[in-house]
């Protein structure tokens, strides 16, 4: 019964909450990428340094209020500085569409064009981040670092294994679940929302009803620079901000708004979700939790893990490769598959 | 200007850009610039094949590259005999599991009809193969690493010469490409991106990881490099050292000899590579342009250009663009092969996607998407930039610093504890200074797709819907 209790903490501690957090974090990359598929309808490969470009400027925000002697108390600053950084990526993306996309958009360029010329912004965006920052990985999570620590859980529980909290993965779990909330809100329920979907599910009957285009790609592209900026900034607080390592996030996050289903909010969630939690599973070595579970003489000897953490790429490719080929629609279809 | 005048005017001028790094800063710079615009051209020229030709976006030029180096490295190493010995026999027989599995799906998927039989079984059997093949397989490889860790510790390869590497590279890149092919073609445009970006990051990862077979991040040095020689070699050979007295006219006794040998000998080596490399480029230029004007390459362009109708006139629109990314593959991964057998070592550390994809793509919008010479041209015109940025950016920061000098202690922001002053700046801008040219990239990127198109040396006679 103890062993039950120890191997149920055990997976809680290094595999649910982890991939929890984990996924929401995905799930907020994955919504802005969708939204984007959704509205302008290409892959927007910046999307990644986009989250860099927002996590950089909180920090800086952060560096700045922590100058001031401003702080949150328990809480990160970050939290405090997010809005400003939410306003500057904001406002980046905009400029960007401006720049670059308004162009394309107008001329009904083939998507894939659009397409290479976010691979445009996101080598501006990125070397951009490393001109300001450098390639170094930066810490700025401060305030209470645990909301439950694994020492005074087995104090207080007297299992051997210890059950802990850190305060970034509750925050990104709340912040995440009230940013979601309030952009389905805003999809449902207000009018620049449905302006939205309706431009999105067919964009020339949008326009005969009166729907400005450009406003609702503005809408969208502030959307998605604020959803790329929470993205990035709990990520950040959760592990740590690496440059590359945001680069790197783009085929997860690919990956989960691919699975949902192109296109679909609802999907780009459950992706998220789901591939956080095979990256996890599958690079998790359940030597322990084995031990625990099994009687004393078939205890494996390995680490029992499926996958080295070197290899978590290639969890979220073939969750993209088996999506691509069994249901290239994704889990909830989404709609547009063919070029 | 007329369509003619136009590539040799631009040829030329880059000519004489190249003769004024040679007289400027030194012949030795100019040829290292010289072979690596080689590869380059060589890189655009495959991805020109894949984009320009038939419209397919590889987002993982890097993959290619990254497998050339690595076939480079499994042909020319020597063996090494006590890894084969140690876990040699256990890694191949897990190979042959992995044929066999691969071997049972294909007759599952091929010789059943009842769909879920089908699907189950495919499912089962790489659940079981798994299973099955990893301890076999991770044996095999503990054995192998274990054997003389600091100097190898892993299997080597064939021994046989680098230049047959560059053919072997051509042949496992038209795997890799066949099977994403397989998987990523007749979907969206931007399915095949991610597909090709992410097995471009499984890539680089096997070649950090796997260390039985590369050695992983403890890099091999020191490849084999014939028909090359090496410059200590050549610097002992007589006929070298009568050759240089002959071209400089000095005496093997003068002081300053010695020095010119060795001078000499690193500008022949490098003459050796640009010659190599030249051969390559004619034949594959050659290749493609004679490709791109037969029947299929006409048939490739109207699939890019109007896939429908295409495809009511009966031609089968995935197939031939599957047949098009391997050809692109294939010479991809010749580069990536030429690009290690010119370092003399693999670092897979090395394989970044910013310089190994992303650049490669500048190259070819730059360039000209759909014509060859173009791409060749874009090749050499941002390799060179690409090279020179560093020096410029290099430059700036040391005269900006130098300007600098006398205000060191002015503060420039005072908010709270947040004091920074003149000098920190200047330690930001020199951190900061190598970045400079990824922003000059993606801006030359972003410019030439909204103000050319078309690119430098456009396609001839192409109506392309930008």
């Amino acid at each position: 019964m103890v062993d039950l209790l120890n191997a149920i903490v055990l997976m809680l501690n290094f595999v649910i909450i982890p991939a929890t957090s984990y996924g929401a974090q995905l799930a907020l990359g994955a919504l802005g990428v969708t939204l984007v598929y959704g509205i302008l309808r290409f892959g927007n490969f910046a999307h990644g340094d986009t989250m860099a470009f927002g996590t950089m400027f909180t920090i800086f925000f952060t560096w700045l209020f922590q100058g001031l002697g401003l702080s949150l108390g328990v809480l990160p600053t970050a939290l405090l500085a997010l809005p400003f950084g939410i306003a500057v990526t904001a406002l980046y993306a905009v400029s960007m569409d401006r720049v670059v996309y308004r162009h394309y958009r107008f001329k009904r360029s083939a998507p894939v064009i659009l397409t290479i010329a976010s691979v445009g912004v996101m080598f501006v965006t990125n070397s951009f981040v490393r001109f300001m920052i450098g390639t170094n990985e930066q810490r700025f999570s401060d305030g209470q670092k645990f909301i439950i620590k694994a020492r005074e859980f087995k104090e207080w529980s007297g299992l051997s294994e210890g059950l802990k909290l850190k305060t970034t993965e509750a925050l990104t779990i709340v912040v995440a679940g009230m940013a979601v909330a309030a952009l389905f809100w805003f999809l449902q329920r207000t009018r620049m929302g449905k302006a939205m979907r309706a431009y999105s599910d067919n964009e020339d009957l949008a326009l005969l009803s009166g729907i400005n285009p450009e406003r609702v790609v503005m809408v969208t592209w502030i959307i998605t620079a604020a959803l790329a900026t929470l993205a990035g900034v709990l990520f950040g607080l959760d592990k740590s901000f690496k440059p590359f390592t945001y680069f790197q996030l783009l085929l997860p996050i690919f990956a989960a708004a691919i699975l949902g289903g192109v296109g679909n909010p609802l999907g780009a969630i459950a992706g998220g979700f789901v591939v956080a939690f095979s990256e996890v599973m599958v690079t998790y070595p359940y030597k322990k939790f084995l031990k625990y579970m099994m009687p004393e003489n078939l205890e494996p000897s390995g680490l029992m893990q499926l996958l080295t953490v070197d290899y978590k790429f290639a969890v979220s490719f073939i969750i993209l490769v088996a999506v691509l080929l069994i249901k290239p629609t994704g889990l909830f279809s989404g709609k547009v598959i063919r070029a | 200007m007329s369509q003619s005048l136009r590539p040799i005017l631009l040829f030329s001028a880059m000519a004489i850009a190249l003769l004024a790094v040679g007289f400027g800063q030194g012949w030795s710079v100019m040829l290292v610039i010289l072979n690596l615009c080689l590869i380059s051209a060589v890189m655009s020229v495959g991805l020109n094949m894949q984009w320009g030709y038939a419209g397919l976006f590889n987002a993982g030029v890097m993959a290619f590259v990254a497998v050339g180096g690595m076939v480079a490295v499994l042909i020319s190493e020597p063996p090494v005999r006590a890894g084969w010995e140690a876990g040699g026999l256990r890694i191949g027989i897990a190979g042959l599991l992995v044929a066999v599995f691969i071997g049972l799906i294909y007759a599952v998927r091929r010789f059943v009809s009842t769909k879920w039989i089908k699907n189950w079984g495919t499912a089962a059997l790489l659940v079981a193969g798994y299973f099955i093949i990893r301890p076999v397989f991770e044996g095999g490889v503990t054995a192998v690493e274990s054997i003389a860790a600091a100097s190898a510790g892993n299997l080597g390869g064939l021994g046989l010469n680098i230049l047959v590497s560059w053919g072997v590279a051509a042949v496992v890149c038209v795997g890799v490409a066949w099977v994403i092919g397989r998987i990523a073609l007749g979907l969206r445009a931007d399915y095949l991106a991610i597909a090709t970006l992410g097995i471009s990051e499984i890539v680089v990862a096997v070649a950090k990881n796997e260390e039985w077979m590369t050695r992983g991040v403890k890099n091999i040095t020191s490849l084999k490099r014939a028909p090359v020689p090496r410059e200590t070699n050549l610097q002992q050979a007589e006929w070298f050292q009568n050759l240089v007295s002959g071209v400089t006219g000095l005496d093997p006794t003068d002081a300053d000899f010695k020095l010119r040998v060795i001078e000499f000998s690193s500008i022949f080596v490098k003459l050796c590579f640009t010659f190599l490399f030249a051969a390559v480029l004619a034949i594959v230029l050659f290749l493609a342009i004679r490709a791109l004007n037969s029947p299929w390459g006409r048939m490739m362009r109207a699939i890019r250009d109007n896939d429908v109708a295409a495809s009511a006139m009966g031609k089968n629109v995935v197939k031939r663009h599957r047949e098009v990314f391997i050809v692109g593959a294939a010479i991809l991964g010749v580069s990536g092969a030429m690009l290690t057998t010119l370092d003399g070592q693999f670092t897979p550390t090395g394989y970044q996607p910013l310089r190994y994809t992303f650049l490669i793509w500048v190259m070819v919008i730059v360039g000209g998407s759909g014509n060859n010479l173009g791409a060749v041209l874009g090749g050499f015109v941002i390799w060179f930039f690409w090279i020179e940025a560093e020096v410029a950016a290099q430059w700036l920061s040391v005269n900006v610093e130098r300007l600098l000098l006398p205000y060191l202690d002015v503060v420039i922001i005072n908010i709270g504890d947040v004091v920074l002053n003149v000098q920190d700046g200047v330690v930001w801008l020199k951190n900061a200074a190598p970045h400079f040219r990824y922003l000059l990239m993606g801006l030359v990127l972003l410019l030439a797709l909204r103000f050319s198109p078309r690119g430098l040396i456009p396609e001839a006679g192409a109506a392309r819907a930008h």
